[in-house]
């Protein structure tokens, strides 16, 4: 595995099924605990450098970098120098001096994580960029699917909505199809990105085509606030066409889950009776977020760093 | 992560390597049962029964080991005795220097360890940071009455001050040699050999286990 975690599409098999066993372990090792940390990372420190609006990722990271003992700084554009007119690489080489390990980023700007990757010498974690890449979360879900369906390898999987402004959409058909899963994107023609032959998955406008052979349905969020223009006539058209409802749900077949990376527009991509039914794997997604970052932070950070280098060979026993 | 390049995945099976020809059988699989027979009425001896009772191996080799100690006190005290798995991984003081390595099972039974007796067993006892590495590791799980350590082999040449309560057989080794512990789950034979070091794995990062050194 590389140095930093910048897109799914870097992650070979091995390297995808070993961040999958290692969060699965993490599970086990810290279920029914009451002291639900581990040693490993003491004195790393993490950065969560988060120019963008989160919740459950930055949190998660968090949680994550928390429970294996890492020192956790929380960095927001808002309230920083950035509002003052500093650049991305003058924030980055700050945090660089003061030691920073690991650098988890969320910007606006897609690939702005790749740039940041050539001026910092600790790992770069992609927490999302732009409308490009969110890698982990492609890793939680199909850590998910596995847990729920006991494997990914085979399965059929079919990614709903808004796929042009979506990063989970990309991140997850790049990870899923490296794990040999059978993808269909199912979208509006005007939510679909050019050069989508160049994806390894299939492309469908029918959603009630897809649904009766999909194990797994993932459905994203209409992302209104990067729209600047008609993407679909309306809402509430967008919705009976390409949205989840209970007559839909039914149409699956019997062991079908149903996923959303969150946060929800209910009533417009997914109705409210099929997010709270039992198929919905919504709030487990969050749950395995934690369990997968902890994999990616300790497979990224356990080992030797730059700053260990002072220790050298001579002292290795 | 450099050293996760190779270590694609939990090592169930990892062969042993190096030059069988050149390594020395020093248990069969008659010794070795036997010496776990041994143990396993010491335990029972000194434990005063069965009562409380929790064992535990370390993996990978240390797990079969456990089973097989628990099944046999869960025979001679006609009860079934709790056994379970716990990895150290997470709490090792070498991953800096060696790199991170994939994390193995841990399995605690559901009676949990509070107020219990703990037999961890590993496969051979070396430097002894494995050892620190499961006590730090079951301190975080709960609070045992006792714990005590049961290994196959001790090869000596302690880093640390820790011995084992049972021991199959002592075996003095130079820091040339390395100890193999066969068994049957995934080795298909029961033995233990020693023979040179391999020097290709005593440099790679999947080295500390009690096989090698």
């Amino acid at each position: 595995m590389n140095r930093h975690l910048l897109s799914s599409g870097d992650l070979s098999r091995d390297d995808a099924i070993l961040v999958l066993d290692t969060a699965a372990e993490m599970d086990t090792t810290l279920a029914g605990r009451s002291i639900k940390k581990l040693p490993t990372l003491r004195g790393r420190t993490v950065v969560n450098l988060f120019f963008e609006d989160s919740t459950r990722t930055r949190t998660s990271f968090e949680v994550a970098a928390k429970r294996l003992s890492a020192d956790v700084i929380n960095f927001a554009a808002k309230g920083s120098s950035v509002s003052k007119g500093e650049s991305l690489k003058d924030t980055a080489l700050t945090l660089e001096a003061m030691g920073a390990d690991a650098v988890v980023v969320r910007h606006g700007a897609s690939g702005a994580p790749h740039r940041l990757a050539h001026w910092i010498r600790g790992s770069v974690i992609n927490a999302g960029d732009g409308t490009h890449e969110h890698p982990t979360q492609a890793l939680l879900d199909a850590y998910t699917m596995r847990k729920r369906l006991g494997h990914v390898d085979g399965l059929s999987v079919a990614v709903v909505g808004d796929v042009l402004h979506s990063r989970v959409a990309r991140s997850n058909v790049l990870l899923l199809a490296t794990l040999g899963a059978d993808v269909t994107v199912v979208a509006p023609p005007t939510l679909l990105p050019v050069g989508m032959s160049s994806w390894p998955c299939q492309v469908s406008y029918d959603l009630d085509a897809v649904l009766p052979k999909a194990d797994a349905v993932m459905m994203l969020r209409v992302q209104n606030e990067r729209m600047n223009g008609g993407f679909f006539p309306t809402i509430r058209e967008y919705s009976r066409r390409y949205g989840l409802d209970a007559r839909r749900m039914a149409a699956l077949p019997e062991r079908s889950i149903v996923m959303h990376p969150g946060p929800m527009n209910r009533g417009v991509e997914i109705a409210a009776e099929v997010a709270d039914s039992v198929r919905s794997t919504i709030v487990e997604q969050v749950a395995n977020g934690v369990s997968v970052r902890m994999a990616v932070l300790y497979l990224l950070l356990g080992g030797p760093t730059d700053s260990d280098a002072s220790l050298g060979e001579g002292e290795a026993r | 992560m450099p050293a996760a390049r190779d270590r694609s995945g939990p090592e169930h099976a990892r062969p042993v390597t190096g030059d069988p020809a050149s390594a020395r059988t020093v248990l069969d699989a008659a010794d070795l049962s036997r010496a776990l027979t041994r143990i396993s009425h010491e335990i029972v001896e000194r434990n005063h029964g069965a009562g409380d009772l929790v064992v535990l191996g370390i993996p990978t080799r240390g797990v079969p080991l456990a089973r097989r100690i628990a099944g046999q006190i869960g025979g001679i005290e006609d009860r079934p005795v709790p056994v379970g798995a716990l990895d150290t991984t997470m709490y090792r003081d070498d991953l800096r220097l060696r790199g991170v390595r994939a994390l193995e099972l841990t399995e605690i039974p559901p009676t949990g360890i509070d107020g219990k007796t703990v037999v961890l067993v590993d496969d051979v006892l070396f430097s002894g940071r494995t050892i620190r590495a499961a006590l730090e590791a079951l301190n975080d799980l709960g609070r045992p009455k006792a714990v005590r350590l049961a290994v196959l082999v001790d090869r000596g040449h302690r880093e640390l001050p820790i011995r084992a309560d049972y021991v199959g057989k002592n075996l003095p080794t130079s820091l040339t040699e390395a100890v193999h512990v066969q068994l049957a789950e995934y080795d298909g034979t029961d033995a233990v050999l020693v023979g040179p070091a391999d020097l290709g794995r005593a440099a790679s990062a999947g080295a500390a286990d009690g096989t090698a050194r």
